[in-house]
Formats: C-alpha cells, structure tokens, sequence
C-alpha cells in the first residue's frame, strides 16, 4: 500500500480504484461511510458474540460461551414459568369435578383453551384436527362412542387409553371368526349380509337372512347385542350407527368378522397429567357429540 | 480519447458520495418565527402533559384521560372507549389525517412540514438549545473549526447532555400514553416498571437524540416521503413559500444596486445578503426557486423582511405567493389568490364527511354485540339418528360497565331444531322452545361460548341453509342479528 498512487481519470475527474480491464478503469466511489461503520461495528460484535454465546462448531459438541446460554434451557424456563401461571387455574381444574368444569364460565372456557391445544398437539394425528377420525380412528363428533360419551367415561378413556401398555386401560377383542376357523365361510357371509340389511345397507342376492340372523343370536348378540347397537359396557360397536371404524359395507363387514383389526389408544394420564386430561375430556365432550 | 465523449459519471454526481455538508441556521426575529414558537410550546405542551389528564370513568375503568390499555386491550381518548372490534374506527382518523394533510397542501404547500411534523418540531427545540448554548451561527462555525478546549468540550458536552434529557422526556411521555401515567412514573423512579417501559424509553431516547440533534434536515431530503407525494400532489395556485424574482432580480449588493438605480440601470430589491439562505434549516437557497429540500417554514421571509426594513424597502420579498402571481406581476396583471377552488373544496368536504360518519357511530355506538364462526372441520356432523348438527364458536361482547343479561336464539331453521350453549342450561326442562336460551356477559368483558345447533330428523336439508344467530339485551332490548349457515351434505 506504500506505493499505492492516486489516480484520477482525465473525463470525469473522478479517482480511480486503479483496477484495469482492457483500458477500461474502474472509478472509485466508496461506500458511504455509515454502512462502512455499520460493516465494522458487526463485525466487533461477531467477535463479542463469538466469546459469549454457543457459536463454534467442534469435532464432540461446540463452543458454549461465557454467557452458557442453551435454547434448551430457555425453552424449559418459559415452559416451567408458563406452567406455574397456569398452576392456579389448573388447581381450580383438579379439584372441580367436570360437570362444574363445564358449568363455570371461567373454568370452562380455559379447560376449552387448554383442551383444544392439548387436543392439536396429540390427538389430532390419528382423530385428525376437526376429531372428525379417519378409518381405523374413531369420529369424535358424532354421538356413537365405543366406550361411552358422557364426561367421566371420556376422562376414563383419554387417561387409560384402548388396548393400550396400562393396567387399567380399556380391553375388548372381538374373536377372528374366520381366521380362527370358528365360523364358515358360508356363516360368515349370511351374517355380514344380516348385520348390514340391521344397518341399512343393500345386501348380497340369495343370501340367507334369516340364517344369519342365526348366525348373530348365537356368535354375536352377546357383546353386540340383540337389537345390533352394541354396548360401552364391553367396548362393543353400535352396528345400527351411520359410520362404522373400518367401513361400512357387506365386504368391509365380512373382512371384520373374518379377522377383526384392533387399533391401539395410548394411554395418557402419565404424560399429560389429570389437569390436561380433564381439559381434553370436557373439550372432546363439547365438540357436541358428548352425553 | 476523444473529448467527444460525454461522461455519463459526472463530477457533481460524487455529492450523493459525499457525506453531507452541515448546516448552521442562524437565529431569526419576525412573524413566522413566532408561529412557529408558539406551535411548538403548544404541540409538545400536549404530547408532554396529556398523559397526567384525568377523566372520571366510574370505578371499574382507568381515569386517565387519553390511555392505550394493550393489557386490557382497550384504547381511551376522553369520552371514547374503543374495544379492539372497533379499531376499524381509527381508519377515519387515518383517512382524516391525510386528506388534511392534502388540504394543507392545497392551501400553502409543506404547512404540515414546516410547522407541524415532529421532526420539524424537536429539530426546532433541539436548534434553540445548541444556539442557546454555542450562540448562533458565526459562533457554532468558528467552534467547530477550533481545535478541542476545555471550553469547546464544557459547551459541546452541555449541549448533548441537554439534548439527551430532552429525548429522555420524550421517550419517557411516550410511554405514559400505555400505562397509567402517575403509577408508572412511580414504577420507573423506583425500578419497579416493566422492561419494556425502559426499552421503549431507551429507543425513542436515541431516536429522537439522532433525529433532532444529528439527523435533522436529512431525515426530511433523504427519508420522508412525503416531500415526494406533495409534489405529485401540488398545483400552480397553492401558496408556496416563494422568492419574488419579479421583484429581486437583478439582485446585486446594496451599494452596486444603489449605484445602479443613480445610473438609470434595472436594480432589483434582492441585496444578496444571503440571510435567507443562513437562516434556512434545510441549507436551500429559496432564490433558486420551489425544490424538494426547502420545508417552507417560512423562516427565510422572517430573514429577509428584517434585512428589508432595515434597508428601508418594503418587505415581502420572500412571501407565500405563488409562480403564477410573479407571472402576472411581470406582465403588468394583477395577482390572484384562490384558495377556495375545486380541489380545497372536495378535501374539506371529505373531511367532513368522514367526520359526521365517526360522530354518527360513535352516537349510535352499540353497547353488546355478538360475532360467530362456524366450525370449518367439520362442517356438519351425522348424528346416529340421522339429523345434523352444526357446531359454532360465539363472542358476546358487553361493553356495559355492569353484569348483561341476554337471550340467545337460532332464527331460521325448521321446527324441532335444538340449540344449546355448552355449559348453559334452560332452567325449566318444561321450556318447548329449544332454540332460545339465557346467559349473561359479566361488565366490560366478552364471553366466548360454543354454540352447537341441531337439526330435526327427517327434514331434507340444502347444502346450505341461511340461518341467523340473534343476540336481545334483556334490560335494554338492544338486538343484534348475525346471518350465518346451516351446512349439511345435501344438494
């Protein structure tokens, strides 16, 4: 730079950089001198941020800084701050039963806000976000539960879970009739077509009904009972409902009896705590398909 | 190379390079400036000192006078109440603002620029300071020049410590206007305010320290757009802070001009003193004609009257007048002043219309209200029976400063329809009328309920079925419809 030599160009009167290309110069117009400052005031503040906070990456981890600042740790501080925020609501939550849940404005409209947030972020993946389920994961809104609908039995459900690793979790398994060689293949299709002329649905030409009707009194009548519309009792789906959790046509009927599938509800009490828990059964209840 | 060639990168472009030259307005005495004064004194007056104005608002609500609750989401201005459902309201005083803006415009050019714009304002308070200290011009030049004393340090550091304690109070009111202003001042003195009551203390301290102090006129050359669409705005009879060349020109230097008249030679009244480019906060030379830097603060016409009066010619040689006058000076005419024309006339009358529709809903402001959603996952739900169900989330607003009753009720819908409220029950279970129930909103609050309608069995439903949701104070009958749809799988 000692040998540096300013250079103005002849038309413009303008200093030159002193860079060439094909004799052609390039004028020197700096930048302006705030941005300069600007450039250098970050680059300081690299160098401080660099010494204070997590910054470096390393072979086994990373540079922590001075300050040991963690997102992690931020994250669970907020967390923990919001939870002692909400802790005198929630106690109010725990302590009330859920019928006064419901019946007190105030309560009722935070175990809605709680209950719909605790809903999004773990029910909705297999119930999806409107409860309305999909195949397989059963609609929350309508008014034909498994279980049962009311308050109490919901929190029961969401605490225990169907099927699921809880000593108290709900249990019900219907028999593989066809896989387990109880029935015959002939038995099996005079029933599915009985269960579905009981629900409404066209049957099959030259089907025996009357034989399937049988076939129900004397394999299924007793969890499904007589008049087809099940029972919370022993977990039993209504037949005679508009929507069934596998489908609802004679085919879909027949691939049940013959090897039933069986979904799994996790049981939730341990991970998300009676507050949420009882938030979760009053909004599930208030979608409108509670009893 | 040729000396043909045309720089297209010429020398006097490099003053966009170059960091800008500071300007040292020199002190005036006239008429303009006291305007100014007493805009100042009576703007900054307001902003310093209406946070501690109070307005009794009965016990349940803050009394201070003017209040942007963010905590209670509620905004006071005296008799006002404004809920957030209502900030649509502030669009008219927005539209008000700038159509005014445009009438100020229409009448005499920058009004709002070289009077009423805080930056004009503070950059006003803040030059009188740095004067009152460092003296006027010729004295704050040969300052800077000096080379650093015990003087120049004790005057520059009074300087700036005063202006830092002006920007300190301003940040300080700012945040009055959020909290109840005896309270926080408390709360800040001792440490106990919230973060970001400091926060915002310490942004627009150093806004308005950078602002007023260092940044002045360049916020209005370089920043503001509004120099910009007033140009676009402007017409050839709106009044403009102007220089009467007609009358100036040739401008020559009082004896030259003296000699010139004894010689029977053109001698304009312009003795080139220069005063009105010295006294000129943004540094433009107003001779040059209108130009996007000047304010029109109408410092310049204080300048040169006072130059005028001592030469003993007539002042007004820098007036608010406009081209076409000095056209028609110059032809002998005489000059035409019309402020009331088409355009004046149409923003005045937008403004008031504006203003009569505000007046009008604020007298006929409702007191409850009601808003709905319908659910849109799912849209309807098959009950077992067959029927359906619609499910909707409900605000009721009371803005009453006491506990409402209201009646609730579906409108619309076939016989046998049910309407509950989750939570609500229909106090005697022999009630036939199933859609219509009671609840109440607790003072000065909304209540959120959901609202779950059901539908008759057996009754073919449309797609969609236009329904109305509608909302009867009790005590004051004040009713509120709100249309809405029954949705169902049907054509």
């Amino acid at each position: 730079m000692a040998e540096y030599k300013k250079e103005i160009d002849q038309v413009t009167g303008v200093e030159t950089t002193g860079h060439e290309w094909d004799g052609l110069k390039e004028l020197n117009h700096p930048l302006p001198k705030w941005w300069l400052y600007m450039f250098y005031a970050s680059i300081v503040w690299s160098v401080i941020y660099w010494v204070l906070m997590p910054s470096w990456p390393l072979v086994n981890g990373y540079t922590k800084g001075l300050l040991d600042y963690s997102q992690r740790a931020v994250v669970t501080a907020e967390f923990n701050a919001a939870e002692a925020e909400r802790a005198e609501t929630g106690k109010m939550l725990l302590e009330a039963s859920l019928e006064e849940i419901r019946d007190t404005p105030e309560l009722l409209e935070f175990a809605m806000a709680q209950g719909k947030v605790a809903f999004g972020d773990n029910c909705a993946p297999c119930h999806g976000a409107g409860a309305t389920g999909f195949e397989g994961y059963p609609n929350l809104q309508d008014d034909s539960w498994i279980w049962g609908g009311d308050l109490d039995t919901l929190a029961t459900t969401i605490s225990y879970g169907v099927r699921a690793e809880h000593d108290d979790t709900r249990y019900a398994e219907m028999p593989a009739f066809g896989r387990d060689e109880m029935l015959e293949k002939d038995e099996i299709i005079q029933v599915a077509n009985y269960v579905g002329s009981v629900a409404g649905l066209p049957t099959r030409q030259g089907v025996d009904l009357e034989a399937g009707k049988v076939v129900y009194e004397e394999n299924c009548a007793a969890c499904h009972m007589e008049d087809a519309k099940g029972s919370t009792e022993t977990g039993s789906p209504n037949l005679t409902a508009p929507t069934y959790l596998y489908g609802k046509s004679v085919e879909d009927i027949i691939a049940q009896v013959d090897a039933p599938r069986h979904g799994v509800m996790p049981a939730w009490i341990d991970r998300l705590g009676e507050t949420t828990v009882k938030s979760l059964a009053v909004y599930v209840h208030s979608l409108g398909g509670g009893q | 190379m040729s000396s043909q060639v045309e720089p297209i990168d010429k020398e006097e472009d490099d003053a966009w390079f170059a960091s800008a030259a500071k300007i040292y307005p020199m002190e005036v005495k006239g008429r303009f400036r006291k305007i100014k004064w007493a805009i100042l004194f009576v703007t900054l007056g307001i902003y310093y000192f209406t946070p501690f104005l109070r307005w009794d608002r009965g016990p349940l609500l803050p009394d201070q006078a003017v209040l942007i609750d963010f905590e209670r989401k509620r905004g006071y201005f005296f008799f006002l109440e404004i809920w957030p459902q209502e900030v649509y309201y502030l669009t008219g005083l927005l539209i008000i603002a700038s159509v005014a803006l445009f009438l100020m415009n229409a009448i005499a050019g920058r009004l709002w620029c070289g009077y009423l714009c805080p930056q004009t304002v503070w950059t006003d308070l803040f030059l009188r300071v740095e004067s009152l200290i460092e003296g006027d011009r010729r004295k704050r030049i040969a300052l800077d020049k000096q080379p650093w004393s015990a003087e120049k340090i004790l005057k520059k550091g009074t300087k700036h410590f005063l202006w830092l304690m002006i920007a300190w109070w301003t940040g300080g009111a700012w945040v009055l206007y959020f909290a109840d202003a005896p309270t926080l001042v408390h709360d800040l003195a001792t440490g106990q305010a919230a973060l970001s009551a400091y926060v915002w203390i310490g942004i627009l301290t150093f806004t308005t320290y950078s602002l007023a102090g260092h940044m002045r006129e360049q916020i209005c050359v370089y920043m503001c757009p509004w120099p910009r669409i007033q140009a676009a705005l402007t017409d050839e009879h709106a009044l403009n802070v102007t220089y009467r060349y007609d009358r100036g020109e040739p401008r020559g230097h009082l004896k030259e001009s003296l000699k010139r008249e004894e010689e029977g030679l053109p001698a304009g009244d312009c003795i080139d003193c220069n005063q009105c480019l010295y006294a000129c906060p943004t540094g433009v030379d107003i001779r040059k004609g209108a130009q996007l830097d000047c304010i029109q603060c109408g410092l310049c016409i204080d300048a040169c009257d006072s130059i005028m009066d001592k030469v003993g010619k007539p002042t007004g040689l820098i007036a608010y007048d406009t081209d076409l006058n000095i056209e028609r000076r110059e032809k002998g005419e005489t000059p035409v002043y019309r402020l009331i024309r088409p355009r004046t006339v149409l923003y005045t009358l937008i403004i008031a219309m504006i203003a009569g529709v505000m007046l009008y809903m604020q007298l006929n402001r409702s007191m409850t209200g009601l808003s709905v959603v319908h659910d849109r996952n799912p849209l309807y739900v098959q009950q077992s029976d067959g029927s359906f169900r619609n499910g909707y989330s409900l605000r009721l607003l009371n803005k009453h400063n006491n506990e409402q009753s209201f009646t609730l009720s579906v409108e619309g819908m076939p016989a046998g329809t049910t309407f509950e409220v989750v939570g609500i029950h229909r106090n005697d279970e022999a009630i036939t009328n199933k859609t219509q129930l009671s609840l109440s909103v607790d003072a000065d609050t909304t209540r959120s309920v959901r609202a779950l309608v059901f539908s008759p069995t057996g009754v073919d439903l449309p797609n969609s079925r236009a329904m109305s949701f509608k909302l009867v104070d009790t005590e004051t009958g004040e009713t509120t419809v709100i249309h809405d749809f029954f949705r169902a799988p049907g054509e």
